[in-house]
């Protein structure tokens, strides 16, 4: 099973793949981890936010005046004081938003906890108490909360049309695809409702900044890159002059929030370079739950056909995500339609997808953003089997793609190579004897106790590379100093990872020097280079692709020395514990040391040629995409007087590929396996229907506790992916198919109750209502009837428009200003028309370059088509209509559906 | 706001400090007395990464006042190794374990075992485990937590040393 290709049968080493100790741990055991908040820089000021109690309105007043006496208050700053900064929110993407968003609110709130004010003051306690004396009026408005309500309530964001921020896909179901469905003999469709959820790092956001003269400025933040942030900030300011240097030693916790700065840390930002102390930002825990960007809210209603033996026919999903007012991610998560089907054999897909904008805080990205995927898709294989009157084992078996089943090509057209979550399923299932679980589980039903397994499988895209501007490949440098110490510079960043462990054990076994003998330095965006650090669990493989690189490029370096001071061949040199060696010449051997000195200080003695010293960097770009694939099962109890779940067992059975350290690996596995569990059974960041959050506390949001974790059993896989060293990333997917897996067993547990609802959280009035028959859950809170998916009440505008009334001239010939709305953000061109009579001719021209197309002209309608080569190869099909100085209409890019155009005369 | 006077042992060395009185026992350790390692993750006594031992016994401290512990003997994670860097058993049997990833809550987790494994103690396993329920860890799953608070348990009552 191993992949072909280069440096991937790296699989063990003496360091790589050993469960060695971390390097970060001594200090953070003892106290002397550098988080944001143990930064103080003299003359350094505080910060606290004014923040808005309402959802929605516009602000008719702020009165500071009271607020400004307040002893050691310093300053206090409005949108206005910061307006001339011109800074940008930019996405994740570093596209600049479709709707207004400023740091402090410009004159309209638009959710609960958007910060209209920043107070300045000597202590975090002035500041706050200043912060409460500051009065702010407001014309109340009706919020758009939820989903429902974002479809059918006034737009959120003045001058646009409704709430939709994103869409792609097709809003009629394809004809072909909807015979597929109806004809097919086992229909089933399925909705699962995904609650909000707030990543809840266990160290808040903060940002100590300082702006050292005009030209520098220095920055401490909570983050999952420096250099991302760097380059965010470099962006959003505008100010490419400004030497920028990002310092994070020590982050508690990411998990998609910290990915680059938000509202509050730029707003803190502005005023440091306003006011020209260094100023202090922590949020405390109630803002971190009111204010900072949240995650996962989001209803996806999934139909799926199959024969009568369980094979897959065809499949439509309805998806819908609210990002809240002012999203860092202002998309419709398209990931999850480009994943739902990948790993299985699945003839015939299509889709519709929407963001919705809402009165609510913003959304970001949270461990396997489009995690709905594998949730929707594993629970719908069961409800399948149960109404097939199949194993939910067997049902997958059937449909799952198998190493044999490849190469081969998705219904999404994504090339599969060597995904492998078959194969985790029957080592799974050689782990787990199911038929003794059905047989304990009889005897115990006898007995009134309610056992349920749930088995998932999936795959996940990791490592990325080259298809978004911030997704990009690792920078390795690396040198062995005059000393003989191996020193490390990397671009990866750890918030709990351990990169400065695993990219030690990488260096230590590609140079032949001692684990203890090398230092990893990552965290400062002044060494190394960009890099989006923890992101789309890409840091394994391609920051281990690079120090693979690099250690090997210095080691040879090393050899090509060591064998002219010996007068002997390369090929004769050996590198082992720090000692160089020269094959059949021990009296010869020296230590790393004696050679660097050599390459450091005696110029004379190196071969003609060699560059002095002993250093190496390498930038490794991965193949575009590589995948991980798992298997998972676990056993529950359903108290059925209680409703409460007591997890008995689970058993992940995963490919990371090539695992650099086997407890790592088990500790991301893990972590994202009790954020599953804190999603399925706990977690809940709920609002009333004024827009006002229901958890400001963690007693009111329930974080998982160790009573609430089972202990995990690990099986580990370990085929190499085509990625140098063969790494396949394990970062978010215990987060991803523990979800399904929990789900699962909890409905196989209550199955002759009757289905339970995939409404999350699974609290226990909600399971009662299914072990009862009648509903338990408190009318407040009860989800809306249960429905189908929400049909759209907004009328979207029609692609092509009645032709202009008769007799007005329509000017097509020019340039034209216009957006098109992708799957990653908007993207801004210059359209250029010719016409002539019913032909059409142009181009069209983007930062990225300019193409040039024919087409046709009918009235007012133009149609042309495009061909581009990445990141597939698709034909766009563009349908426009103008109107006086408008454009408007749509963009059929393939398989990723319909894309929004609209733009304006230049 | 008027000031109190206060005087508190930290980590065996004497500390004198004027607070007011609604400053928190946290943020007198870490921003009077510089003792960093004192970690605030929820301020409402929740999350416990904030645990301190004050006279011998875990202390959220974020939930007592500065002056509640004046005349106090307070150990904080900073003052659980030997001078010459010997890791606490605890400490030792949390980085053998793997039981801590970003390290934020790790303060808290560290003084929770060591309060309860301190004075020659012998808690039970379900004693620690119990104890741990008031540490909310976000990365690690709890997984090489629960595993050095076995092996503690073990320790302090020799049934496999």
């Amino acid at each position: 099973m191993t992949a072909p290709g280069v440096k991937t049968e790296i699989g063990t080493g003496r360091y790589i793949g050993q469960r060695v100790r971390r390097k970060e741990d001594p200090r953070l055991l003892t106290g002397r981890g550098q988080f944001v908040d143990d930064i103080s820089l003299p003359g350094m000021l505080h910060c606290a936010f004014v923040r808005s109690p309402i959802a929605r309105g516009n602000i008719l007043g702020i009165k500071t005046d009271i607020a400004r006496d307040v002893p050691g208050v310093h300053a206090i700053y409005t949108q206005q004081d910061l307006a001339h900064f011109k800074a940008d929110l930019l996405s994740f993407y570093l596209a600049a938003p479709d709707v207004e968003m400023t740091p402090l609110a410009n004159g309209r709130v638009a959710y609960v906890g958007d910060p209209i004010a920043i107070v300045i003051a000597d202590s975090r306690h002035s500041a706050e108490d200043a912060a409460s004396l500051i009065e702010v009026d407001y014309a109340d408005e009706d919020p758009v909360v939820t989903l429902a309500d974002a479809a059918r309530g006034a737009p959120v964001h003045p001058r646009t049309d409704n709430n939709i921020a994103a869409q792609m896909g097709e809003e009629e179901i394809d004809e072909e695809l909807a015979a597929k469905l109806s004809s097919a003999p086992h229909l089933i469709t399925h909705k699962v409702v995904h609650q909000r959820i707030s990543q809840s790092p266990m160290e808040t956001r903060g940002v100590v900044v300082s702006r050292d003269g005009p030209e520098e400025l220095t920055l401490y933040i909570t983050c999952q890159s420096p250099h991302l942030v760097a380059r965010w900030l470099s962006l959003s300011l505008g100010l490419p002059e400004k030497a920028i240097r990002v310092i994070a030693k020590d982050v508690g916790g990411g998990f998609g929030l910290k990915n680059h700065p938000w509202k509050e840390e730029l707003a803190v930002i502005l005023a440091a370079l306003k006011f020209g102390r260094p100023l202090k930002w922590i949020e405390d825990r109630y803002e971190n739950l009111i204010g900072a960007n949240q995650a996962r809210e989001q209803e996806m209603t999934l139909q799926v056909a199959f024969d009568n033996d369980g094979r897959l026919i065809a499949s439509h999903g309805d998806y819908s995500v609210n990002i809240g007012a002012y999203p860092q991610l202002p998309e419709c998560n398209i990931a999850v339609h480009m994943f739902v089907w990948a790993a299985y054999k699945m003839p015939a897909y299509g889709f519709l997808t929407r963001g919705w904008y809402s009165n609510t805080v913003g959304y970001a990205a949270y461990r396997g953003p489009w995690a709905m995927e594998s949730l929707i898709r594993e629970t719908a294989l069961d409800i399948a089997a149960r109404r097939i009157g199949i194993d939910p084992i067997e049902i997958r078996r059937r449909n799952l793609v198998t190493l044999q089943d490849q190469p081969t090509t998705t219904c999404m057209e994504i090339p599969l190579e060597d995904i492998t979550p078959a194969e985790c399923l029957e080592k799974l299932l050689a782990h787990f004897d199911v038929d003794a679980f059905r047989k304990q589980q009889k005897t115990a039903r006898d007995e009134g106790r309610y056992l349920g397994l749930g088995v998932a499988a999936y795959i996940e895209p990791t490592g990325a590379a080259g298809s978004i501007a911030t997704m990009t490949g690792e920078l390795a440098q690396v040198q062995i100093e005059p000393t003989g110490k191996v020193t490390a510079i990397m671009s990866t960043h750890s918030q709990g990872h351990g990169t400065a462990t695993t990219m030690a054990q990488i260096f230590a076994d590609r140079l032949g020097v001692r684990y203890e003998d090398v230092t990893v330095f990552e965290g400062d965006s002044s060494r190394g280079g960009f890099s989006p650090g923890a992101a789309g669990s890409r840091q394994g493989v391609i920051a281990g692709g690079a120090a693979i690189m690099a250690g090997d490029l210095l080691a040879s370096k090393v050899k090509t020395l060591a064998a002219h001071l010996a007068e002997t061949t390369v090929d004769a040199i050996r590198i082992e514990d720090g000692m160089v060696h020269v094959e059949g010449q021990p009296e010869k051997s020296r230590t790393l040391r004696q050679i660097a000195e050599i390459a450091y200080g005696e110029p004379d003695r190196l071969p003609p040629g060699f560059e002095p010293g002993l250093e190496a960097k390498y930038r490794y770009q991965p193949p575009p995409m590589t995948f991980a694939s798992a298997a998972n099962a676990c056993v529950v109890e359903v108290d059925i007087n209680t409703g409460f779940v007591k997890i008995l067992r689970w058993i992940s059975s995963e490919d990371c590929g090539t695992p650099i350290n086997p407890s790592v690996v088990e500790g991301q596995i893990a972590g994202g396996l009790a954020q599953a569990i804190g999603m399925v059974l706990y977690e809940e960041m709920s609002f009333d229907d004024r827009g006002n959050p229901l958890a400001a506390t963690y007693k009111d949001y329930m974080l998982p506790l160790i009573s609430d974790i089972p202990t995990f059993e690990f099986l580990h896989a370990n085929t190499p992916s085509k990625s140098v060293g063969g790494m396949r990333g394990v970062g978010e997917g215990g987060a991803i198919i523990g979800t399904p897996t929990l789900v699962n067993a909890i409905a196989d547990a209550l199955a002759l109750f009757g289905e339970v609802p995939v409404d999350l959280p699974l609290t226990p009035a909600k399971l009662l209502s299914v072990i009862e028959g009648r509903d338990l859950v408190s009318p407040s809170l009860a989800p809306e009837a249960p429905a189908p998916m929400v049909a759209p009440i907004v009328t979207p505008t029609p692609a092509v428009q009645p032709a202009s009334a008769p007799g007005k001239e329509i000017q097509i010939d020019g340039d034209w200003k216009m957006v098109l709305s992708t799957p990653v953000g908007p993207q801004e061109m210059t359209g250029h028309f010719e016409t002539n009579g019913t032909a059409l001719s142009g181009y069209l021209a983007a930062a990225e370059g300019q193409q040039s197309f024919t087409g046709i002209v009918d009235g007012n309608n133009l149609i042309f088509d495009l061909k581009v080569e990445k990141p597939l190869k698709i034909t766009l099909k563009y349908n426009l209509t103008v109107e006086g100085n408008r454009i408007s209409g749509k963009c059929k890019m393939g398989i990723f559906g319909s894309a929004k155009l609209t733009g304006h005369k230049l | 706001m008027s000031k109190h006077h206060i005087e508190v042992t930290i980590n065996g060395r004497r500390h004198t400090a004027d607070v007011e009185a609604r400053i928190s026992l946290s943020d007198l350790l870490r921003d009077n007395a510089g003792y960093t390692g004192v970690h605030v993750g929820c301020e409402h006594g929740v999350c416990g990464a904030c645990t301190v031992i004050v006279d011998g016994l875990a202390v959220r401290s974020c939930l007592m006042l500065a002056v509640q512990a004046n005349g106090a003997q307070i150990t904080t994670v900073e003052g659980l190794a030997a001078e010459d860097g010997t890791l606490h058993p605890v400490q030792q049997a949390l980085l053998e374990e793997h039981g801590l990833q970003c390290g934020f809550c790790t303060p808290g987790v560290v003084m929770t075992l060591a309060a309860l494994t301190g004075n020659n103690a012998k808690p039970s396993e379900q004693q620690l485990l119990g104890a741990l329920s008031g540490n909310v860890c976000r990365c690690t799953g709890y997984q090489g937590i629960r595993r050095a608070a076995k092996r503690l348990a073990c320790a302090e009552t020799g049934e496999h040393a």
